[in-house]
């Protein structure tokens, strides 16, 4: 197809042809970051704890007297434990989603930095096996090394650390045998294990996000109250109602922490709404900003069209198909959009520059831009298909009239 | 003449009506999009106390121990260690101060008959409620003797009034907190300050997650020494160096946890009031306490809000969202305003020839976009309403804030008009350059 005579046409139509590129360079920015923001969303969501979520829920309690929580914890273990269903209850200070539980640590002996913020996880034995996390290097604790604590953590433990949190500390070497330090108490990996996400993954920096220990601890007044409850996943939520209803009668001196508590799929879910809430909006944008485009595309051809009347029945009547002048619009309406995305992908990149500067983005990535510019393309086509096939319809005979 | 172009822009736009409608359609969106998250913007980013703002400060010491002298600062600490907060508010150096702490506590009400709920418990001091104009319904405040006296009393929100006791007056009644008795004195009115600025701490830390700072105020207020007192081995620290002794026991530990609010009255209040923080930290620094006597600040209650970033990453990006949406229908309605305009250049062309001037034509035309743009502006009203009420819904504690004043209200319509003129410019000055007799000879 020739494009010279359109061209031709356009040029007549400068400040037109413009607005309507400008209008989808706009879109293309905004579509392209939108999806890219979208994404980040969603890879946020599916971000892997580590531990069994299926088969376990979080119990938090509160309001205790803290000298008989000692006395608590045996009471809640031996009351839950004998719910039917339940398979394993340990004492664990927090799990993945129930809360933040950061602290300062640090690879140096002498204290002098604390550059790494770490969530830390102290359970008991119990909790370990609750969690199912996968070690991927070195040993589990043994029974030996879980110790009493009289503060937070015991003095000197040996700990479990996320793999993401090993490398990190020492890249290219093995982490088994390695020490850390947080103020006075000392930790000196045991084990590796794969995946163990932080308490409350907001409070990390985008990198930090895995970065976690495991404590071995014996339970007693430090170590109450917070319970990890494991059971099949298919009977978890009926389990998980029975501990709720039983709670008062195994512990009537404490107070069910409602916000805190819950199966840990659900737990994680409440803690992903903002972002779930954000995906939609993005996608209400993305939609809405579609369907405005196309408006005005198709506001614009039907006028050309309305305009071309005659041009187009003279076309007609010297031998042009309906082939011919819906290929003429079509291409028209190509052209423009083209022009539309090279500008568009300019300021995608602006604005991308711009949101890395305020949010945690990185640089947009090529295939978001193919992605933008093929549903522009797309969108273009479709709107512009009405307003064509009405000028395809236009009869030979109209040349020969005056309008 | 006004009446007269209004009149011909209905008639306009009633012989192309899916245009008008096109345009009508984009503008109501774009308007809608950009008021629902231009009012959730304005809300949470507006000032908590109006009026009384510019008379609050927070005051910052350092508190880092001068054992860790080594490690260095840009910024103090958000929050204030025991001994400096007491010190300073002991001091009462300004027209009124208020110490801060929150604390979660265990609460029952033994003539109610109520399961024991846990609860927020701010730990204030008496000067809090008059700083703050906090509305009364019942009773009033504790007494800085109260404070000095460790009196058991407490104020209680009026949505745990509620709960509790059905909405009566329940001043005089005993409230068991954690293992203490503690008396009624006061019921307050509703009262939601947005954000909740005088628990707004380590803003900067948050990675643009600070919604939180819009919650609710705690239901529970007592006497600052009652408070620690009475919940004691329930605080939580805001940064520490080494960790403290007993948990949850601070006023020994080596932490910040405490926030101090001063009310100073003029400016010379405010200058002598940061001479007496930095005197305070060099006497304190010398005598071998504190690390950075240099280390001070005090913020007015904005400067504070800002410095900590308040407003949610997810709003203000929203709100950016919004606005390239509104330009994105701007231009939209420009090309469509041109194409009108341009079609109807016969009509013009007459008007012309018989006599309007181009100044006329321009303002024929910027008319019939600024009726464009009302009628925009209807449909962009009722689609804010409906945004709010996604909003309402949506599980953030702003979510119930979500409403329209009379301002946003004004606003609504003064943007839609404002963007569809400035969208009728340049359509309606191409249309004003339109020659008569070229026109003409088509009609």
């Amino acid at each position: 197809m020739n494009i010279r005579p359109i061209l031709a046409a356009l040029r007549r139509h400068r400040t037109v042809t413009f607005l309507v590129a400008l209008e989808i360079a706009l879109a293309c920015a905004v579509l392209c970051n939108a999806c890219f923001l979208i994404a980040g969303r969603i890879r946020t969501m599916h971000m892997v704890s580590g531990i069994d979520e299926k088969s376990l829920a979080f119990i938090s309690l509160n309001g205790y007297d803290a000298s008989r929580a000692g006395e608590l914890n045996a009471r809640v273990v031996a009351g839950l434990s004998s719910i039917p269903g339940v398979k394993t209850v340990g004492i664990i200070s927090n799990l993945p989603f129930a809360g933040p539980s950061n602290e300062g640590v640090t690879t140096d002996p002498s204290g002098l930095r604390y550059e790494y913020m770490v969530s830390m996880y102290a359970g008991d034995a119990a909790s370990l096996r609750a969690l199912g996390l996968h070690l991927v290097a070195g040993r589990a604790p043994s029974s030996d090394d879980y110790q009493p604590i009289d503060t937070y953590y015991p003095d000197d433990s040996l700990v479990l650390i996320s793999r993401s949190l090993a490398d990190h500390l020492w890249p290219g070497s093995d982490a088994i045998g390695k020490e850390l330090w947080s103020g006075k108490f000392h930790y000196r990996v045991v084990g590796v294990v794969e995946h163990l996400s932080a308490g409350w993954p907001e409070m990390q920096a985008a990198a930090g996000r895995d970065w976690s220990l495991f404590i071995p601890v014996l339970p007693g007044s430090k170590l109450s109250g917070t319970y990890v409850v494991q059971a099949d996943p298919a009977e978890l939520p009926r389990v998980f109602r029975d501990v709720v209803a039983a709670m008062p009668k195994i512990a009537p001196d404490a107070v069910l922490d409602h916000n805190g508590s819950g199966m840990v799929s659900d737990l994680r879910d409440r803690y992903f709404d903002g972002d779930r809430a954000m995906i939609k909006i993005l996608l209400g944008v993305i939609l809405a900003l579609m369907l405005v485009t196309a408006l005005g595309i198709v506001g614009l051809a039907s006028f050309w069209v309305q305009q071309r009347r005659k041009q187009i029945g003279i076309r007609r009547a010297i031998g042009a198909t309906r082939g011919d002048i819906l290929r003429y619009f079509h291409t028209e309406n190509f052209l423009i959009v083209t022009i539309g995305i090279v500008m568009g992908i300019v300021l995608a990149y602006a604005l991308n520059l711009i949101m890395m500067r305020v949010y945690e983005v990185t640089l947009l990535p090529l295939a978001y831009l193919g992605i933008g510019a093929l549903v522009l393309w797309l969108l273009g086509q479709l709107a512009v298909l009405g307003p064509a096939l009405r000028a395809a319809a236009v009869p030979p005979v109209v040349a020969t009239r005056s309008v | 003449m006004f009446g007269y172009y209004v009149d011909l822009a209905l008639r306009s736009l009633k012989y192309s009506k899916v245009l008008t409608g096109l345009m009508v359609l984009a503008i109501a969106v774009g308007i809608g999009a950009c008021m629902t998250t231009m009012t959730v913007m304005h809300l949470l980013s507006g000032n908590p106390m109006p009026g009384k703002s510019e008379v609050l400060f927070y005051a910052q010491v350092d508190g880092t121990p001068a054992s860790f002298a080594f490690t260095h600062r840009q910024e103090p600490p958000d929050m204030l260690d025991y001994s400096s907060a007491i010190d300073l508010w002991r001091a009462g150096k300004g027209n009124r101060q208020a110490l801060v702490v929150d604390s979660p506590v265990r609460l029952t009400a033994p003539d109610m008959k109520q399961p024991a709920l846990m609860e927020m418990l701010l730990s204030t001091t008496a000067d809090f409620f008059t700083m703050f104009d906090v509305p009364f319904k019942y009773g009033g405040p504790w007494s800085t003797e109260d404070d000095l006296r460790r009196s058991r009393v407490a104020v209680i929100s009026a949505d745990l009034n509620d709960k509790l006791y059905g909405g009566v007056n329940s001043v005089g009644r005993i409230m068991h907190l954690h293992d203490a008795d503690v008396r009624i004195v006061g019921v307050l009115k509703p009262w939601r300050p947005s954000p909740l600025f005088y628990d707004v701490a380590g803003g900067r830390h948050a990675h643009g997650h600070t919604a939180d700072y819009y919650s609710k105020p705690e239901d529970v207020f007592t006497p600052f020494f009652t408070g620690l007192e009475i919940n004691d081995g329930n605080f939580h620290q805001y940064n520490c160096w080494g960790a403290p002794k007993v948990v949850g026991h601070l006023t020994d530990s080596n932490c910040t946890w405490i926030g101090l609010w001063v009310e100073l009255d003029s400016y010379a209040m405010v200058a002598r009031y940061r001479a007496f923080l930095a005197a305070y930290a060099a006497q304190q620094t010398k005598m071998g306490r504190l690390a950075f006597a240099y280390d001070t600040r005090l913020r007015s209650l904005m400067e504070w809000l800002e410095f900590n970033q308040v407003v949610p990453g997810d709003v203000r990006l929203q709100t950016w969202l919004a606005i390239s949406f509104l330009v994105i229908c701007l231009c939209n309605t420009i090309g469509l305003l041109l194409v009108k305009f341009i079609r109807r250049g016969g009509e013009i062309g007459v008007r012309r020839a018989l006599g309007a001037a181009r100044r006329h034509i321009f303002m024929q035309c910027l008319v019939e976009a600024a009726v464009i743009g009302f009628l925009g502006g209807i449909g962009g009203f009722v689609l804010t309403l409906l945004g709010l009420g996604l909003v309402r819904r949506q599980a953030v504690p702003y979510a119930d804030l979500a409403h329209l004043d009379a301002g946003m209200f004004g606003a609504t319509f003064l943007l839609a008009v404002l963007v569809s003129m400035l969208a009728g410019t340049l359509p309606a000055w191409r249309a004003s350059f339109i020659a008569p007799a070229l026109q003409l000879k088509t009609l």
